[in-house]
């Protein structure tokens, strides 16, 4: 069963799939998780492992809550100028961006 | 007692994979198989999944089956292969799409999703199927050996990227064995393998299990990368 999360949603799913990655890594983040926490680069609270796992928890995060399928990490996503994984706030709007074409096709 | 294990296991319908599966069951463990065919065997720990290891959709519907039935994956045996036997010249096209779709494809898919499922818990296990065909250059295997070269290559590259999250990924590379796979290979082909293995002899599939068994033990955690054969091949 599908069920399509707002933008607010979505930014909640990224954060605690964000604060869970941080957890496991045992960094917890000293200051509080939100749409400009950096994602990559120099201030990135995570590195490039801690990324992987973080998409690969928000993907599953997203199928179970809502029952919608996603690949975050294509070819796509890849490919674009300004990175959809550059922020909390970059990637929530990507993902609801997806949810929105993946329900269109289905 | 301790907490069965949840096992997958590719190709269970018959020959090495029913043997595998059947032996853990017989272990107390929880097995999930599958093949593209119905099995025509059951048991009450066993689940079969009808599934073309090299279709993503059908492999990735296979895992979230696990993941809501179990939670978790602990040891994930890629046994599900296809062989051919035929000279170069006389080789179609259709026939590497075939093999390489589920030997490498069916390969990579089932350890994909298997790792994703085992990465939350920070533990797993892979088994890949690998051949003495790769080590030995066998004439007439040169597509099913190059698909098997591209699973140890994956073996290697796969156990680096999966070890930070607690998973090994290792393989085993049989000799023939009394088999589908080798039913139609002329038993003077065969003679002739066996003549260059260390330890002339077909193996069995208890040499197969011994290995698998070795590379899921728990003090096994420093063991990934590796691809063992049997009889001294290699």
């Amino acid at each position: 069963m599908t069920n399509t999360p707002g933008r607010s949603e979505v930014l909640a799913l990224v954060t605690a799939a964000l604060a869970e990655v941080l957890e496991q890594n045992g960094t917890p983040s000293s200051e509080p998780l939100g749409e400009e926490t950096y994602l990559i680069g120099r201030r990135a609270v995570i590195d490039s492992l801690g990324m992987v796992t973080l998409i690969v928890d928000l993907e599953q995060r997203i199928d179970e809550e809502h029952g919608v399928a996603l690949t975050l990490a294509d070819e796509r996503a890849m490919s674009q100028k300004n990175s959809p994984f550059r922020t909390v706030g970059t990637l929530a709007d990507y993902v609801v961006g997806l949810i929105v074409e993946e329900q269109g096709n289905g | 007692m301790a907490e069965a294990r949840v096992i997958l296991i590719s190709g269970t319908r018959k020959g090495i994979g029913r043997f595998l599966a059947e032996q853990f069951l017989a272990a107390g463990d929880i097995v999930e198989g599958c093949s593209r065919d119905a099995a025509d065997w059951s048991h009450p720990a066993y689940t079969h999944h009808l599934v073309d290891v090299a279709d993503e959709a059908q492999v990735k519907k296979m895992l979230t089956s696990i993941q809501r039935r179990h939670g978790r994956l602990d040891i994930a045996i890629n046994n599900a292969g296809v062989a051919s036997m035929n000279h170069t010249l006389l080789t179609p096209a259709t026939t590497v799409d075939r093999i390489m779709d589920t030997n490498v494809r069916g390969t990579f898919l089932v350890a994909r999703e298997s790792a994703r499922l085992m990465q939350r818990r920070r533990f797993g296990r892979i088994i890949n199927m690998s051949t003495i065909a790769v080590p030995m250059r066998l004439e007439g295997e040169a597509l099913y050996a190059a698909s098997k070269s591209a699973v140890e290559t994956l073996t290697r590259i796969l156990a680096r990227e999966l070890a930070p999250f607690g998973i090994t990924v290792n393989a085993v590379g049989p000799t023939p064995i009394e088999t589908d796979l080798i039913r139609g290979v002329p038993a003077d082909k065969i003679q002739q393998i066996i003549d260059e293995l260390a330890i002339k002899r077909l193996g069995r599939y208890e040499d197969v299990a011994n290995v698998i068994d070795f590379f899921i033990r728990p003090e096994s955690n420093y063991i990934t990368g590796q691809v063992i054969y049997l009889g001294g091949a290699g």
